[in-house]
């Protein structure tokens, strides 16, 4: 008995397709999905909190007087020594958080854009959406973008700094800046803004990266709003000791 | 009860819509959604006037045929799907805010239905297991932990209706795709697909111009199957996870 073709089609109908067309790399795939880009987002955000938390340590050095807090900063340019030139690990820190503020530039704003566009159309029945923290993550981070970049200039390079910059004198460059009003409310208002990103930010962090579950996200919600108060107390008890009169 | 409602009309796809504003009398409070759009159309066809286009199909909640943003909220004020929604959850002479769902990825087809194809798409990219089709198997050949079940069972229940994209902020589909994905990969079945499926489907979520997902939770909130908001942190770790393993 000869097998007629439609055999031989059914034979071959059973087989399924394979992938035949090379695929793109992994690291592809990786930038070009959503929840790639958020996992981007999610490491650079914890690698400047992690950044944050030992700031706030080194600011509050400041209650201890000008002694402890100049010693403190002329030892984050001696860290490393010998092993490394003096400045060295700083700018080994400075460089990983310009990757880190660009990462997550990058993926914030490409993921923005495509959000709005994925919802061009507003419902006509406005409701409150989410909370506070949640709704201000896109306009809260531009304004952290353009603190960090006065906060630079003013206590790095002392570019916009009042009252005669010092280098190696942090102690007195700080309470020059804290003297002045607008110093004390660009300050105080941008604090604010990192107490509600890190809010929001650390606990997205942690569902973007997969540690959220049912059991854990009572704790994780909580550790959010502990880092969140902790930053924003820790930071903002500056100014407030330079305006009482507490540091001067 | 005599209601006054704002409808969006809209008579294809390209063309402009606009809030139409129609008086509705003689309802029950024991008549669902739908039965209260039925009456107002039975006016608008006695009166001569094309009747409000709206999706439906079975009724008994559990089709996901079923749209509609009511008052800003996707499926109305109960957690539950339109079709089960009763006019008890309205008072006399309220005014009720009717809008189809509101995502690019969800064109209006006409008044309040939109084409909801996209998700189909990305149930083709991966929603399914390879078993060899046949008589079924010997149900204790596969042994399978009740949690995993359970979970299974839990994310199983997601019916389609696109409510999770409707109330995004970013018209995101992470909730759905969540569903479908952790639905296969907690089981041994969905096993042998366990990194292409997510892979894949979050690709094609993201190819059907979907949002990125900003962790709001409104998609968990206006579920009317409770598909909890930790479902998506628990895809983020399998598609992690197969970025790391995949074998293309």
């Amino acid at each position: 008995m000869t097998l007629g073709p439609s055999v031989g089609l059914m034979a071959l109908a059973t087989r399924t397709e394979r992938r035949t067309e090379p695929q793109p790399s992994m690291t592809r795939i990786f930038w070009r999905s959503t929840v790639g880009k958020k996992t981007v987002m999610a490491l650079s955000g914890l690698i400047m909190l992690g950044y944050l938390v030992a700031h706030v340590m080194g600011n509050l050095k400041i209650f201890f007087g000008p002694g402890e807090f100049n010693a403190y900063g002329h030892w984050l340019r001696t860290m490393g020594a010998p092993v490394l030139h003096h400045s060295w690990a700083l700018w080994i820190v400075r460089v990983g958080l310009l990757a880190a503020v660009i990462g997550h530039a990058v993926s914030a704003y490409q993921l923005s854009r495509r959000d709005i566009k994925a919802r061009p159309t507003a419902y006509v029945h406005k409701r409150p959406r989410a909370s506070y923290a949640t709704r201000t993550m896109r306009w809260g981070g531009i304004i952290l973008a353009l603190f960090i970049v006065w906060h630079i200039l003013d206590l790095t390079t002392g570019t916009v700094h009042v009252g005669g910059f010092e280098e190696g004198r942090p102690y007195q460059n700080v309470v020059d800046t804290f003297s002045t009003w607008y110093g004390n409310v660009i300050y105080i208002v941008a604090m604010l803004a990192v107490g509600l990103h890190v809010r929001h930010g650390f606990w997205s962090a942690a569902q973007t990266l997969g540690a959220g579950n049912a059991r854990r996200d009572r704790a994780l919600k909580a550790m959010a709003n502990g880092l969140a108060l902790v930053l924003t107390a820790g930071f903002v008890s500056v100014p407030v000791a330079v305006m009482t009169g507490v540091v001067s | 009860m005599k209601l006054n409602l704002r409808v969006w009309r809209q008579q294809n796809t390209d063309a402009e819509g606009a809030m139409a504003t129609y008086e509705v009398d003689g309802i029950s409070p024991d008549m669902s959604f739908l039965e209260m759009l039925d009456t107002l159309n039975e006016d608008l066809i006695l009166r001569g006037e094309e009747p409000v286009a709206f999706d439906h199909d079975c009724r008994e909640g559990i089709c996901g045929a079923c749209s509609l943003v009511i008052n800003g909220d996707a499926h109305g004020p109960e957690r539950t799907t339109t079709c089960q929604l009763h006019m008890r959850s309205f008072r006399d002479g309220d005014t009720i805010d009717v809008e189809p769902w509101r995502a690019s990825a969800f064109p209006v087809v006409k008044d309040l239905v939109v084409d909801r194809s996209a998700f189909d798409r990305i149930i083709q990219a991966g929603g399914y297991i390879s078993a060899p089709t046949g008589s079924a198997p010997e149900a204790h050949a596969t042994p399978v932990p009740k949690p995993d079940a359970d979970s299974a069972f839990e994310h199983a229940e997601c019916i389609g209706c696109g409510a999770c994209v409707a109330a995004c902020p970013n018209g995101s589909a992470m909730l759905f795709t969540s569903a479908k994905v952790n639905h296969l990969n907690v089981l041994p079945q969905g096993a042998p697909e366990r990194e292409t499926r997510v892979l894949d489907m979050v690709a094609a979520m993201d190819d059907e111009g979907f949002g990125g997902c900003t962790l709001t939770g409104e998609c968990a909130t206006a579920c009317p199957k409770g598909i909890p908001l930790p479902s998506i942190a628990a895809m983020n770790r399998e598609w992690l996870r197969a970025t790391r393993k995949a074998r293309r």
